[in-house]
């Protein structure tokens, strides 16, 4: 039977490791390398990197943090932020990276999605969407939660699948960094217009909100960073915790 | 000890190179090359595969003489290979990804998309499955059965003779995720990716 994912992630920054609230107050804590293969040898499933850098002379240092942590940790590694072409995603993969996660490139230009997936196959193409709530419908925000594309989010995720999408990451904006829960209406709404898993990410504040990320969301993955990263709960108390609910988990 | 990993620009395969250099140590000499005299002379060949199965035979017939050599190696010295994903897949006679590809033809069989029964199951079947494992395999020494593994794949390997599976795994329906026939072997999951079982199954192969 196939199991559910928990994907510790961590969000990186000039090389560092940081978690922002609500993507400002970032604090640093630790090297992302070490922090990775805590994680996996705690039994994550998948480890993901958000590269937050900002300025350009600093972007380069991201490869040299994914090198290093894919000849430690053997499981599946996902790399996003600031992703712009095929060239980034090409340099990723060499680095030793599984899986990219691409965000704005795919809403300025959904062909990146296209080539990419057909170049590399789908399996290593990941959409991640950004979305907040406005009346009855969610839209897609860019550039780290700053601007506001208007594009609707589950019409979006339809449109990355057929483009090659081999799985999305949706992040709620409205809850991240507020550690209430996934938005479980945008989770399970997306989850079953796609046939293509669906990464829950945004607001877990304690091991309940990934149940529900799951159970009611119908994620087939969920990803957190602060509750794992501030030693809240490890990855195995998580995976315990969701194995007592009924929920298949690798143990 | 020489094995090579066959770079013919399958797509990412680094995380196999990380994999086997990691098991390897500096017992065994891992080596990443298309030449075809040095896979020639090599003791083992893993072949990985990633992308269609279309994109990956395209990609072996384009470095003139490959298939040939590989054809040698695996099915005339019988000297052992290690296929994983695409590189398993590649031993069927035919494939269905994209357009009617023709395989290796190693082993019969064919490949075609996993039914996921109108929707129900989500593709590609991506994350963690155990296998059962269904005939003695060398490369399963000390891994125990129901063991998990990491797969990512939309596609299935269905071969006409059931003898050659030594595991499968479940999910919309009963797949087929690893083949051992004499010297050849093959997982559909990524041992480089399953964490410290995954490196079992490689030391395995390595030291068969």
């Amino acid at each position: 039977m196939l199991k559910n994912r928990i994907i510790p992630c961590l969000d990186v920054k000039n090389g560092r490791v940081v978690k922002g609230i609500n993507f400002v107050d970032l604090k640093d804590a630790g090297d992302p390398v070490e922090q990775a293969k805590i994680y996996s040898d705690g039994g994550a499933d998948e480890i993901c990197f958000l590269d937050i850098t900002a300025s350009n002379e600093n972007r380069d240092i991201i490869y040299d943090v994914v090198e290093k942590t894919s000849k430690k940790c053997f499981v599946p590694l996902t790399v996003g932020g600031g992703v712009r072409s095929i060239e980034d995603i090409n340099k990723l993969l060499n680095c030793g990276a599984d899986k990219v996660s691409i965000n704005t490139a795919a809403v300025e230009n959904s062909k990146v999605v296209l080539d990419s997936s057909k170049k590399f196959g789908s399996q290593c193409i990941v959409v991640a969407i950004d979305a907040k709530k406005n009346g009855d419908k969610w839209e897609i925000f860019t550039h780290g939660g700053r601007n506001n594309s208007g594009i609707d989010a589950l019409e979006y995720a339809k449109q990355m699948e057929e483009n090659g999408a081999g799985e999305l990451l949706v992040t709620s904006m409205d809850r991240d960094g507020t550690q209430v829960g996934y938005d479980i209406d945008l989770m399970s709404k997306i989850s079953s217009k796609v046939n293509i898993p669906l990464i829950a990410s945004g607001g877990v504040g304690n091991l309940d909100h990934l149940v529900d990320g799951i159970q009611s969301g119908k994620a087939s993955a969920v990803l957190a960073a602060s509750i794992f990263h501030y030693g809240k709960y490890s990855v195995k108390e998580a995976k315990e915790y969701l194995d007592s609910k009924g929920i298949p988990v690798r143990i | 000890m020489n094995v090579i990993i066959v770079d013919y620009n399958s797509g990412n395969i680094s995380s196999v190179i990380n994999s086997f250099k990691e098991v390897a140590q500096d017992k065994v000499n891992i080596e990443v090359t298309s030449d075809l005299n040095k896979i020639k002379s090599s003791d083992k060949v893993v072949l990985p595969g990633q992308g269609s199965f279309k994109s990956c035979i395209d990609a072996l017939n384009k470095i003139n003489g490959l298939t040939d050599i590989l054809n040698e190696f695996a099915i005339i010295n019988k000297k052992p290979l290690f296929g994983i994903c695409v590189g398993l897949q590649m031993f069927a006679d035919i494939g269905y990804e994209e357009t009617e590809t023709k395989g290796l033809g190693w082993i019969s069989g064919k490949v075609s998309k996993i039914d996921n029964q109108g929707g129900k199951f989500k593709l590609p079947h991506i994350g963690w499955n155990q296998i059962n494992i269904v005939k003695d395999s060398k490369i399963f020494q000390n891994i125990e059965n129901n063991s998990h593994m990491y797969f990512v794949h939309s596609y299935e390997f269905i071969p006409e003779d059931k003898n050659v599976i030594s595991a499968t795994t479940d999910y919309s329906s009963n797949i087929v995720c690893s083949i051992d026939r004499e010297n050849i072997f093959g997982t559909q999951f990524h041992p480089e990716k399953s964490d410290k079982l995954g490196l079992q199954i490689i030391n395995n192969f390595i030291n068969l």
